[in-house]
């Protein structure tokens, strides 16, 4: 299989993140897209790893990726649990007002 | 990846002999090789669930099972299997039906998949990977995706706080585990569960477990942490009877219920034969004699071709291999109707403020153990990490030749030539000329 | 049907399916079991494009561990048996079409350019036509040593072998250390904020 079949699943990825963050309400809904999108990305780096001469560099920038989605996720989710705290509810069109 | 070597020996067989084509004779060869593995898989769960039960009722003073299949109750694992076939397959109404009935699946298939990593023998194993190890911890940490998806799942509040106790316990429990599993890879400088077991041939001295202090302590912690890991008692929280009912299996019955346990019951193998092949020297007895006639026997098919003498050697470490793992499992199994269990709280303490700084202290250990040898020999004698078993056996350099040393370290398992070969074909490959 | 054709159809249906599945469930911990089938069989096609190590990251630290931080996320923050936060139709219809009209303008940009003939750039600022394939040792995805050693600065896999004149490659030593450095403060930053104090009362 080809380059652009590749592409393609993460192009497919990458829209379906995108989706989902702008249709989520749930606030670990947006991190869920948030973490489709980063995968999107990552199956083209990996697929340009593989079919160009880009090398390993794709597949570094890809553990890269994957390591600070990881981050990512762990200080956006304890926002979701403070956001829970004070609000008791993680609808994120809750989050209105300024003051904590 | 080497995919499937065995495989492709059963293949040229089926194909030279029935004159199957090439993609066909390959299907039936994984297919072969495929319920052989399910074999292992589901005989460990059956074997254990009489084995449990009897060493339980010995260790509890009772007899245990005595009443099917003659005096020791031997075929107690199939009545079970049958009765809970044919109990009634239950979702509770307040029970998300679609996670509820993939959940035990997924406990299933992820304690199965890493049977495909795991090296029966020299050759015996299905994906020879070159990350081996790796592979096979990450698939195991899949496990707990299923028990936290059907505690949540459930709709129950006993089984909420199980699945909760568990992703707690399991994200915690993993880093431990991670850490004492790189221990002897640090010694062994390969990820690859095979070479791994390679080179501790020869005589149980060469076992890692006795290749300095720390791999020593590194064992008993990784075993604790295993045991953790597969939430076996004291560490099960996640199920414990006395507060939770049943935890993370409340609401499930029959079948169900029991792929939790044969997925349990699987882990628990899997982590005693990694523990025997990383620590306690794999499929190699551990007697020279007899370690040296297996490895002769196994070369005989060192060309690829069939050879009986090689097959009935990869028979025996095999054997021994599995012994090991059960001795494991049965000191799991002692453990467990031994001990008390721990409260939730003494659990996390236990990995967070004990386990953790030990395997690191371990790992920072067996890192400068090779560096102090070096000094204390006056560099006559080192044991610096090399990959291949042919550079273990003669690790003393007498004469410290200073361009070898270096270039053990740039990439330690090829000479500079075999080096420059390999890049330029990976050069040729990538097509970059300069 | 070649088997790997057949593999990847299998592994690509799957991701896609999953990623789908996360758009359309409403039930979050089906979210997130979708998600789980999408990036495991992300893994999968890692696995395919011969990049093991990749793979194996994949499935140890998002499948195995970032989503089961977001499953407990979801359950601390389950105000109900099933969090069930409804999207409205009409956003999803919106939704769903500038996604269609996203995917068509990507898929567009993807077709007009002739992978065959594309150049890429090397560290040496030459230009290198991309002939055939990326990286491949024995075409077995044997990728850890090179991996470790690019972390670790050295660049073995472009250097041995290369004229003297190109000098050295650069690897990945600093971007590794800084990873590092960002790990430790997320770690600290991340039990800062979900330090429980709960303000709000119950009866808000």
């Amino acid at each position: 299989m080809g380059l652009e079949s590749y592409l393609l699943v993460g192009a497919v990825l990458f829209v379906s993140g995108v989706v989902c963050m702008a249709t989520k309400r749930n606030g670990i809904g947006l991190l869920m897209g948030v973490e489709l999108v980063l995968n999107g990305a990552n199956v083209n780096f990996v697929a340009f790893s593989r079919f160009t001469s880009l090398g390993l560099d794709g597949q570094i920038v890809s553990l890269f990726v994957i390591v600070l989605a990881a981050a990512e996720a762990a200080v956006a989710l304890s926002i979701a649990l403070n956001f829970y705290n004070n609000h008791l509810t993680i609808d994120v069109d809750r989050g209105d007002e300024l003051k904590g | 990846m080497n995919f499937l070597p065995i495989a492709t020996n059963i293949a040229d067989y089926l194909r030279d002999s029935l004159g199957l084509t090439n993609g066909i004779a390959m299907v039936l060869a994984a297919i072969i090789h495929g319920s052989l593995l399910v074999a292992i898989f589901m005989g460990t769960p059956v074997f254990w669930i009489w084995g449990e039960r009897k060493i339980a009722g010995r260790i509890q003073d009772r007899m245990g099972p005595t009443r099917v299949g003659g005096r020791f109750g031997w075929l107690q694992s199939i009545a079970d299997g049958i009765k809970l076939i044919q109990k009634e397959d239950l979702v509770p109404p307040a029970a998300d039906s679609m996670l509820f009935r993939m959940a035990p699946y997924m406990v299933c298939v992820a304690s199965f998949a890493t049977f495909m990593v795991l090296p029966f023998g020299d050759t015996w194993v299905a994906v020879a990977s070159d990350i081996g190890l790796y592979v096979l911890v990450a698939i195991l940490s899949l496990e707990v995706i299923g028990i936290i998806l059907a505690g949540y799942s459930s709709g129950s509040k006993w089984s909420l706080f199980g699945g909760m106790r568990e992703a707690a316990q399991m994200v915690s429990y993993e880093i431990p585990l991670a850490i004492c599993a790189i221990i002897p890879v640090t010694v062994a400088g390969s990820l690859n569960l095979v070479e791994i077991a390679q080179l501790q041939s020869g005589g149980f001295q060469n076992w890692l477990i006795f290749n300095d202090p720390f791999t020593l302590v590194a064992f008993f912690v990784y075993f604790t942490v295993a045991t953790a890991s597969c939430k076996r008692a004291p560490f099960d929280l996640a199920e414990a009877e006395s507060e939770l009912v049943g935890g993370f299996h409340t609401e499930y019955s029959g079948m169900r219920w029991s792929f939790f346990f044969m997925g349990e019951y699987a882990a628990m193998f899997v982590v005693c034969a990694v523990a025997s092949i990383l620590f306690l020297g794999g499929w190699n007895s551990g007697i020279p004699p007899l370690d040296a006639t297996l490895n002769q026997m196994r070369g005989l098919s060192a060309d690829g071709s069939f050879e009986p003498m090689a097959y009935l050697a990869n028979a025996i470490g095999m054997g021994i291999l599995i012994s090991k793992a059960w001795v494991l499992v049965f000191v799991q199994v002692w453990v467990r109707w031994t001990l008390p269990r721990l409260r939730i709280d003494q659990v996390m303490i236990t990995c967070l403020k004990y386990l953790i700084p030990i395997s690191c202290a371990l790992f920072l250990g067996v890192i400068a153990w090779p560096l102090l040898v070096y000094k204390m020999t006056g560099g006559a004698q080192t044991s610096f990490a090399s990959p291949k078993a042919e550079n273990w056996v003669k690790p003393a350099v007498s004469t410290p030749d200073e361009d070898a040393e270096t270039s053990q370290f740039i990439l330690p398992n090829s000479t500079p030539d075999d080096r420059m070969a390999v890049a330029d074909d990976d050069r040729k490959v990538a097509g970059g000329t300069r | 049907m070649t088997y790997e054709k057949l593999l990847f159809l299998i592994f690509a249906l799957s991701t896609c399916g999953g990623a789908l599945g996360v758009v359309l469930a409403q039930r979050v911990a089906r979210m997130a079991f979708w998600l789980i089938v999408s990036l495991g069989s992300t893994a999968g096609l890692y696995f395919m494009l011969h990049a093991d190590f990749v793979a194996a990251t994949q499935i140890i630290i998002y499948v195995g561990g970032t989503l089961v931080l977001l499953i407990f996320g979801i359950m601390l923050t389950a105000s109900g048996p099933h969090v069930n936060i409804q999207t409205s139709p009409g956003e999803l219809v919106l939704g769903a079409g500038v996604g269609l009209m996203l995917l068509f303008l990507i898929q567009g940009t993807v077709r007009s350019v002739d992978w065959n003939q594309a150049a890429v750039v090397t560290s040496q600022g030459e230009f290198v036509p991309a002939e055939g394939q990326g990286y491949n040792p024995q075409g077995q995805g044997n990728t850890i040593r090179p991996l470790g050693m690019a972390l670790l600065g050295l660049r073995p896999d472009k250097d041995l072998g290369a004229p003297e004149e190109a000098g050295l490659s650069s690897g990945y030593l600093f971007p590794f250390e800084i990873v590092s450095i960002h790990l430790l403060v997320v770690l600290v930053g991340a039990s800062y904020l979900a330090r429980a104090k709960r303000r709000a009362q119950a009866s808000e």
